[in-house]
């Protein structure tokens, strides 16, 4: 017998938000062309919210592990990479991705330890790791010890020919490692590992007792989401130029940010981050001003949003319009289905 | 003699810590809930305590009598109005919802009283010490507030385990939906529970503010003192909790007479140490 | 006609989008002993669970006592009089006996039952009063839930298959309690899955299948053949 179903991914209102993703991607590489330092600034800025509140959100809204000690990935990437810059010499794209197999390779204890806490205590231990984290950063003087440490100008003119090109650069390697986090996201989602996520999300003990493996599935996201983090925290230091155990570890700018777009934005859902992203830029841009009430009013929006509409923006649009941007819908079509899509 | 003397300090500091740990323990075994909050409502207390101070010129530590009741009201608020719509079998709207408050309440701080560092005064009381053997000392303040903190633990197990409320407590978190079965209203329950909470929370706020500079931005470091002690202690035990209060100050206090630097990492050491070896803690309730 | 004591007219009830009662009626006299029956998954502990208020119905499906509580919530029900002792027992695993015996009377009802009375009718817990209540034995702990509920001093008193898991020895002790209790002033709902138990103990029997009465009667009057149809569906 032959196989009797196909499952589809796509959908019209998918296929369309395919098509304006392309677009956009198109615009945004061009944007050395049309924007000014600043406008380079800020997108990159964008990036990496995007792709920090992505992985938050693959690892709270979908793997059921809420961490509010991200910011220790952020700032392990950023110490490796002026490490591995400073003290052992290497091209600081190249440092990039060596960043998050460290904290891939990190991860791995981290895990074995947080793990044996649940819900609420592992949100607070993973606190603590990153608490840790800065802790010992500090200790390093090396790298600058509790004041940190700026990138010595040898390295930063060794990345490119220019300061416009090195500028170029980063923004272009911003753009891409945003674009390849989403894409592995929904790859993820897309295979059996995001099926068994699915299961989990919804019942746990059913997923297990449907035989997945919930603690191995868990782990993998966990140590990937460390080493997406960390990359990008590579990153957002690598074009800081200077680094600190306080920035590098800092809760408000790492975790308190990041859940607030994604709770915004809609968890559980691979759009959301996008939305609660922008819509977070946008608050900012009007009321940054405001120092700590801006704080303040963000910390209220995110409460109001968790009672009132605990899926967020994005997830009141689909309840309504049952619209998705990205292909990750499954639906059966069976062989001898008369209908078209 | 030295040693003697630092071993003494991290004990009678882990009383403070166990006492950050009992409000945190308490909430979580009536209606499983972590509050991420907790921290900063100790540094709110510590505030309440300068405003008391400051308007009724009280000595710090007789303005407890009108810090806890309001820490307590506000406890109560709190669950009947906020908490208790987070409840239930997901454990992403508490956890998030006490992280906004967290958010909120230190920016709320940090705009009302600005960055300052902050003390109460309570007066000579604060330099006193006495001594207890060749070259031991100990301060009258930080016995005066291991005492405060063992006849807390001792009066909340009295209120668990003697009174009618206590058995309401224990009865709603062995099972919520017979507990109302038998005329218990949840709700009550656990804005009662949160108001006894913050009532603790007073009290620990008041020594912090006295014996600390204290500024809007140290909640989050308490909160991780308080569940450091509830995780070494073991979840179930409100003696436990005092073990590993003191437990976590003395590593504490070892920590820093090795290295200044050291002072909060090797708290955190015993902390993933214990959840390395013995995650159920070292006096976990022996479940029948 | 008097009212009765408890009215139940046409209750729906639901599980999110399952309909598990369908027009449900059902009344208790003063006095009375109803019994409830029918096949696992009938809606029989539904039916017990609206009208204890842990399940909220429309305000005018339940009448008690002359007035209107189906939207009351549980609390507020055991307050006026009505107790379930639940299916399965639910003790509270960290409370001893008599502090489970306590809860029952936190409600504060006045009444004939109380820890002395209580002890009085099921001597065996007295002995064993501050023992953990999940350390006895099954029949034991049935008498420390019935114990419980009574407490509260109940015009009503619901019990949700207190037989299930019991020895028939045990079966017989605890039912023969029933008329002490019944006795001192409260009706019964009994439901059960011992069809002859139920028939013994109560006065008038109803039988749902599938969330709807399928047969109502006199538990002297049906025969043997109506139940079964009723029972399974004919």
């Amino acid at each position: 017998m032959s196989a009797a179903f196909q499952v589809e991914h796509a959908s019209r209102s998918s296929r369309i938000g395919m098509a304006v993703f392309a677009v956009a991607l198109i615009a945004l590489a061009a944007a050395p062309a049309w924007g000014g330092r600043d406008d380079l600034r800020l997108l990159s800025e964008i990036y990496a919210y995007v792709a920090l509140a992505s992985l938050w959100n693959l690892l709270a809204g979908y793997a059921g592990l809420v961490s509010v000690g991200q910011q220790a990935y952020v700032g392990l990437g950023g110490y490796v990479l002026f490490a591995s810059t400073i003290l052992f010499g290497m091209p600081p794209l190249v440092a990039v991705p060596v960043a998050g197999v460290i904290a891939a390779v990190v991860a791995l204890p981290v895990a074995g330890l947080m793990f044996r806490l649940r819900g609420h205590y592992f949100a607070i231990g993973t606190w603590v790791v990153a608490e840790v984290f800065r802790l010992l950063s500090s200790q390093v003087s090396a790298l600058g010890g509790g004041s940190g440490i700026s990138l010595p100008a040898g390295i930063v003119t060794s990345m490119a020919s220019s300061r416009q090109m090195r500028e170029f650069l980063i923004y272009w390697v911003a753009l891409a490692l945003v674009v390849v986090v989403l894409a592995a996201i929904v790859l993820l989602l897309r295979s059996r590992y995001g099926l068994a996520l699915t299961a989990i999300r919804d019942n746990e003990l059913a997923a297990r007792s449907s035989g997945i493996d919930v603690t191995r599935t868990k782990l993998v996201v966990y140590v990937l989401t460390a080493f997406g983090t960390a990359m990008v925290g590579a990153l957002i230091f690598l074009q800081k130029l200077r680094i600190s155990p306080d920035t590098a570890f800092s809760v408000n700018d790492w975790t308190a940010f990041v859940i607030f777009i994604t709770v915004i934005g809609g968890i559980g859902r691979v759009e959301g981050p996008i939305i609660g992203t922008i819509v977070f830029f946008l608050l900012r841009q009007t009321l940054a001003d405001l120092g700590s009430l801006y704080l303040l009013m963000l910390g209220a929006v995110a409460i109001a949003v968790m009672l009132f509409a605990p899926k967020g923006i994005w997830g009141l649009l689909v309840e309504r319009s049952g619209w998705q941007l990205l292909p990750l819908e499954r639906r059966l079509r069976l062989a001898a289905d008369p209908r078209t899509s | 003699m030295e040693w003697v003397n630092i071993i003494i300090q991290g004990v009678l500091i882990g009383g403070l810590y166990a006492m950050f740990a009992a409000g945190l323990a308490l909430i979580f075994g009536v209606m499983r809930l972590v509050n991420i909050a907790h921290g900063d409502l100790i540094v709110l207390a510590a505030y309440v305590a300068l405003m008391t101070t400051d308007t009724l010129g009280l000595n710090p530590l007789l303005a407890i009598v009108v810090v806890v009741p309001i820490m307590a009201a506000i406890g109560y608020g709190l669950q009947r109005g906020l908490l208790n719509r987070t409840l239930g079998d997901d454990v992403l709207p508490p956890l998030l919802v006490t992280f906004g408050l967290s958010v909120i309440i230190q920016n709320a701080l940090l705009e009302l009283f600005t960055a300052d560092s902050r003390r109460l005064k309570a007066g000579a009381i604060e330099v006193a010490s006495f001594q207890v053997g060749e070259g031991v000392w100990i301060g009258v303040l930080p016995l005066l507030q291991f005492a405060v903190a063992i006849a807390v633990i001792a009066g909340l197990q009295l209120l668990f385990y003697r009174t009618a409320l206590g058995r309401a407590f224990r009865a709603t978190s062995d099972d919520q939906s017979v507990a109302q079965l038998m005329g218990l209203d949840n709700r009550h329950i656990f804005a009662l529970a949160m108001a006894l909470s913050l009532a603790v929370v007073a009290v620990a706020g008041v020594f912090l503010a006295v014996r600390t500079n204290f500024d809007p931005a140290i909640g989050p470091a308490r909160l991780i003192f308080g569940f450091e002690a509830v995780i070494i202690g073991g979840l179930g035990s409100m003696w436990g909790t005092l073990a590993g209060g003191i437990i976590l100050g003395v590593s504490q206090a070892i920590g820093a007479q090795i290295n200044p630097g050291w002072q909060l990492l090797a708290g955190h050491l015993a902390f993933l140490v214990i959840l390395a070896v013995r995650p159920e803690g070292l006096f976990p309730k022996v479940q029948t | 006609m008097p009212e009765p004591l408890l009215d139940v007219r046409a209750l729906d009830a639901f599980y999110g989008d399952f309909q598990a009662l369908f027009g449900v009626s059902l009344r208790v006299e003063p006095g009375e002993v109803v019994a409830v029956i029918g096949a696992n998954g009938a809606g029989k502990s539904t039916l017990l669970n609206c009208i204890a208020g842990a399940i909220r119905s429309s305000r005018d499906t339940i009448r008690f006592d002359g007035e209107a509580i189906g939207d009351q919530p549980a609390h507020a029900v055991v307050g006026r009089g009505i107790a379930l002792v639940p299916e399965g027992r639910r003790l509270f695993a960290s409370l001893s006996v008599e502090e489970n015996l306590l809860i029952g009377g936190q409600v504060g009802r006045h009444g004939p039952w109380n820890l002395a009375r209580i002890y009085d009718l099921f001597p065996v817990l007295a002995e064993r009063r501050h023992v953990p209540s999940t350390s006895l034995s099954g029949g034991q702990q049935q008498m420390v839930a019935i114990g419980r509920a009574l407490m509260s001093n109940p015009k009503l008193l619901l019990c949700d298959e207190i037989s299930l898991g019991l020895a028939p020895i045990v079966v017989r002790e605890v039912y023969a309690r029933l008329s002490a209790i019944v006795a001192e002033g409260s009706s019964l709902i009994i439901v059960e899955q011992d069809i002859v138990q139920a028939l013994k103990a109560a006065g008038r029997v109803y039988c749902l299948q599938e969330g709807r009465v399928a047969l109502t009667g006199s538990a002297g009057v049906l025969t043997r053949e109506a139940i079964s149809a009723a029972y399974f569906g004919a």
